[in-house]
């Protein structure tokens, strides 16, 4: 790992940082301050939702939440927050090393005293700074969220922190994801895109999934792997799923790895 | 002792030629000269000894050391400035001048102030705001200030005034006298010319001639000029002439062998001017070239 490079990158994205970290408070908070009203009316609600066909509610992941309670409630808003984190990791991952190619600084970089491999090391370990700030971001938030619009309704802390712990293993998924697809294709042109069509993507799949009933799909989407409605209804993380999350991340940092090392830089053209 | 080894090296971008079977070495101290028109393969020279790219095959050695297995090592001596700049747009020229000096372990501060005075460098000024020219300084400073042991330049001219030129130009010329060993490409030939010891000829991913750039001159062509009433341009069609042509009565040539053959023929006519020349580099590469 290589300081300076950390330091570079990390400063880059500090901005991206603070804007992400922003409207996912404004979400988190906004959001939940409607919890008050949602389970005032919890019966009604209940009833309301119930009029609507078992596919529709299931491709919101509606199906297992019960919006009277406090977690079953800030589960609804973690599927949002998750969709957000998703698209941000996404962003981070795509673009990693691919910015630096279409910007063309790669050349800078690379022909310095550095090997791939602590240039990877150390804009990963960049990155995963930046996603953990907003990650902490999100913890406060939720907590203070959850603190002011309860009303005196219990909760288990113990499910919360599950759901909360469960964000870095998301977003390592995305980030990795991201990254040994810019690694595949050629020539990423924008990121943007991409990180939109692998976060969003993965979120349908996961709806998808939802209306089909019991299909395959769900082992694609870490929508899935950490469905919060789930964890919150078990108290636990589907273990087989988690643990297929976490074989997919590692093996594609692996071949990230792999593919960056024998990577040729494109030139200026 | 050779600073850049090159054997057999090619590489192929998929189907797409980069450079065949290269082969060459430049000697501590040297200024050599990599020339040849756009797309023969000196950039991919220069980044396949940089390791930025990867050999298909063959083998290349920098301060005698393989450049895939210690390229790191290898860079921590080396200077680059690549045909086109292009830098983190965001970042102040100072920032991105000491980004690049801390991945070296001296202190640079001091020869960073002093080259950018030299090249009047704005150091305070957004990158993203310079033009190309300026942007070209904020590269030969960056490659420089390490105090590297080897320079790789790639068409480093383009884009500054003949003013800069020159000035980079002693900038160079101090380097080496320094001890620098210089790797110099360039498709612009007069520069080449002045500033190289040895050249090598690219040319559609070949070498075609490695040569001293006196000898290249002096031993390889003489440019012949001759004038004379009712010429016949078939008398000088004699084995090494080449690139026969008439215009307005005078005939131009290249020759390379014994110059009397020439000069026979020439004293059977009578002619009204003659004159024997060495060719321009830019001649001989034409020559190359067609």
């Amino acid at each position: 790992m290589n300081a300076n490079i950390y330091r570079h990158e990390f400063r880059i994205r500090l901005k991206s940082v603070i804007i992400w970290s922003l409207a996912l408070t404004f979400l988190i908070v906004f959001f939940f301050s409607l919890f008050p009203v949602f389970a005032d009316q919890a019966a009604l609600m209940n009833e309301f939702l119930a009029r609507y066909p078992q596919e529709l509610r299931a491709a919101f992941g509606m199906d297992n939440m019960d919006l009277a309670t406090v977690l079953g409630f800030y589960s609804f808003v973690f599927m949002f927050v998750q969709l957000c984190l998703a698209i941000q990791a996404s962003n981070y991952g795509f673009g990693l090393v691919s910015i630096e190619e279409s910007e063309l600084t790669a050349d800078f970089l690379l022909s310095k005293p550095v090997s791939r491999r602590q240039v990877m090391t150390s804009k990963l370990l960049a990155a995963l700074t930046s996603l953990t700030l907003t990650n902490l971001v999100v913890w406060v938030s939720s907590f203070v969220a959850i603190t002011l619009f309860r009303e005196q309704r219990e909760y288990e802390t113990g499910t919360l922190l599950l759901l909360l712990l469960s964000i870095v293993i998301f977003q390592l998924f995305f980030l990795s994801v991201g990254l040994v697809v810019s690694l595949l294709v050629k020539r990423v042109r924008s990121v943007t895109p991409y990180a939109l069509g692998l976060g969003f993507g993965m979120y349908v799949l996961s709806a998808f999934s939802g209306v089909f009933g019991e299909v395959t799909l769900e082992l694609l989407t870490p929508f899935k792997h950490l469905d919060a409605a789930s964890i919150v209804k078990y108290s636990a993380y589907d273990t087989p799923l988690v643990l297929l999350n976490a074989a997919v991340t590692l093996v594609a940092l692996a071949v990230s790895y792999w593919l960056y090392t024998r990577r040729n830089i494109p030139a200026v053209s | 002792m050779s600073v850049i080894e090159v054997t057999n090296l090619t590489k192929y971008y998929g189907k797409s030629r980069g450079i065949v079977d290269v082969s060459f070495s430049e000697e501590e101290g040297e200024i050599f000269g990599f020339i040849g028109p756009n797309g023969a393969g000196k950039s991919t020279t220069i980044r396949l000894l940089l390791s930025l790219i990867h050999p298909t095959s063959g083998s290349a050695k920098v301060f005698g050391k393989d450049v895939v297995a210690h390229g790191p090592e290898i860079r921590r001596d080396i200077g680059y400035l690549p045909s086109d700049v292009f830098y983190y747009e965001g970042m102040k020229v100072i920032d991105l001048l000491k980004y690049s000096a801390s991945f070296y372990d001296c202190d640079c501060t001091q020869r960073m102030h002093e080259l950018s005075e030299i090249m009047e460098l704005e150091m305070n000024r957004r990158i993203s705001d310079l033009s190309y020219g300026n942007k070209k300084k904020v590269g030969i400073v960056q490659g420089l200030l390490h105090s590297p042991k080897l320079l790789f330049l790639d068409e480093p001219t383009a884009g500054l005034d003949p003013l800069m030129q020159r000035k980079f130009f002693d900038l160079i010329r101090a380097e080496n006298a320094r001890g620098v060993t210089v790797f110099f490409s360039s498709h612009i030939l007069g520069e080449v010319q002045r500033l190289c010891n040895r050249v090598g000829i690219i040319r559609e991913g070949k070498i075609v001639e490695i040569s001293d750039i006196r000898t290249l001159q002096q031993n390889n062509y003489k440019k012949v000029n001759v004038t004379a009433d009712g010429l016949n341009p078939a008398t000088f069609d004699l084995p090494g002439v080449t690139n026969l042509q008439t215009e307005n009565g005078t005939l131009h040539f290249f020759f390379k062998g014994d110059i009397n053959a020439v000069l026979q023929k020439i004293s059977a006519i009578q002619v009204t001017d003659v004159t024997i020349e060495e060719p321009t580099l830019e001649e001989i590469f034409m020559h190359y070239y067609e």
